[in-house]
């Protein structure tokens, strides 16, 4: 049976991870490519880099931390941050990466998914979408949530996954950093909608919101960044948690 | 030990040098027929569409220089599907390794999500590739096209329906997953194959 997916997001900056990482027994928890190798020793399924650096030479770094992540690392990653032509995707898959993730860019020019699926395939182009709900409405967001559309959640996401999109990546800024569960209505609405996986993100705090997540929220993959930088969540543990829940994980 | 993996013009073959480097076996990346012909092991990875590969191989002569290796040959993903008789994507003939054609998932239900992608269950697993590697592991997939069910399946899969996520002839072996995605167990896979 296909497994459900626990993906831990790290934020790059300038090359280093940023968030308090808290982890005694790494020797260097800023190194992108340690912190990496310890969650997929501890179990997770994906990995999701986001360079959060604004500069042009922050850029590059990011992708010599790209090719570093590529050769230590023997599961799947994503990177994502200021995709917004193909020649950036190329950059990315060539220096390793197996997906990318694109937002504001793809809402400003949808065309951008079809020629990112049609260049490399469908299953290299994550969609991400930053969403609150204003007025009783789910509505995109741009520039990492900083700017209100009017475009609907489920409207993009269904024209997104039309245009190409491999999977979408749904960030709920309203359950964001509360810690209080996932999305799971907006989710669930999601999965019955959109023909390509579901990965929920935002809200995670405890060990039930990611089954909930699954069950509740029929979410394909759950990520979480806080939670296990803090060392509040063990992968392992979360994931001997959710097999326990009847959930299938992988367990190897 | 030489170790040479196709080159062609397929994508992401960096992960699997990437995987080798990892298990610190020693490879070439190579499209010469001497090369490929004297190695002891040959690797032919896949990421790409399969009418358009086959007819890469065939202007380069690959197509008839695989066929005839001798040493043991590990297809990974369309290598595996290119092993087969003929595919469904781009309606192409194959090497024909596996006598048995390659289909296209056909979705029956919003659940059955295409492509096939994510961590899933090998199950039914014969061989030394597969040794020392526990009941049923989970491995990473991408793929939109299979293998089905036939004499030479050396794992099974459910995913829409049962297909062979490994294959097994001879010299030849195959895997619709990706070891050298797949963590701990991909390793141990590769490192099987390595020790043919």
């Amino acid at each position: 049976m296909l497994a459900k997916r626990i993906i831990p997001c790290l934020d790059v900056k300038d090359g280093r991870t940023v968030k308090g990482v808290n982890f005694v027994n790494l020797k260097d928890a800023g190194d992108p490519v340690e912190l990496g190798c310890m969650y997929s020793d501890a179990g997770a399924d994906e990995l999701v880099y986001l360079d959060i650096t604004a500069t042009h030479q922050g850029r590059e770094t990011f992708t010599e931390v790209v090719k570093r992540i590529a050769a230590g690392i023997s599961i799947p990653f994503t990177v994502g941050g200021g995709i917004g032509s193909v020649q950036d995707v190329e950059r990315m898959l060539s220096a390793g990466a197996d997906k990318v993730s694109v937002n504001s860019a793809a809402i400003r020019r949808p065309e951008l998914i079809s020629e990112i699926a049609g260049a490399f395939g469908q299953q290299v182009c994550v969609v991400a979408i930053d969403a609150r709900m204003i007025d009783g409405n789910w509505k995109c967001h741009l520039n990492g949530g900083r700017l209100a559309t009017d475009i609907d959640l489920f409207d993009w996401a269904v024209q997104a996954a039309d245009m190409g999109a491999g999977e979408i990546l749904f960030t709920s800024m309203d359950h964001d950093g509360v810690h209080g569960g996932y999305a799971n209505e907006a989710l669930a609405r999601l999965h019955d909608i959109v023909p390509v996986p579901v990965i929920a993100s935002g809200g995670a705090g405890r060990m039930e919101h990611f089954r909930d997540a699954f069950l509740l929220g029929k979410a394909d993959a759950a990520l979480a960044a806080g939670v296990f930088h803090f060392g509040e969540i063990d992968v392992k543990e979360l994931k001997r948690y959710l097999c326990g829940q009847g959930i299938p994980v992988r367990i190897n | 030990m030489k170790v040479a993996i196709i080159k062609y013009n397929g994508g992401n073959i960096s992960s699997v040098m990437h995987a080798l480097d990892r298990l610190g076996a020693e490879y070439v990346l190579t499209d010469d027929r001497t090369l490929l012909e004297n190695a002891d092991k040959v690797i032919f990875p896949g990421v790409g569409e399969a009418a358009a590969t086959m007819s890469h191989l065939r202007e380069k002569g690959l197509d008839e220089v695989i066929r005839r290796l001798t040493r043991p040959v590990l297809g990974i993903c369309l290598g595996q599907q290119l092993m087969c008789s003929s595919s469904e994507e781009g309606d192409t003939d194959c090497l024909g390794i596996f006598d048995v054609p390659v289909k296209r998932f056909q979705p029956s239900a919003l659940l059955e999500k295409v492509p096939h992608m994510g961590w899933n269950e090998i199950t039914e697993c014969r061989g030394s590739l597969f040794s020392g590697i526990g009941d049923n592991p989970y491995v990473y997939f991408v793929h939109s096209y299979y293998v089905p069910v036939c004499p030479w399946t050396a794992a099974v899969t459910g995913y829409i329906q049962p297909f062979s996520s490994a294959l097994h002839k001879d010299n030849f072996y195959a895997t619709q997953f990706h070891p050298e995605k797949s963590g701990p167990v991909g390793a141990a896979i590769l490192s099987n194959f390595l020790k043919l």
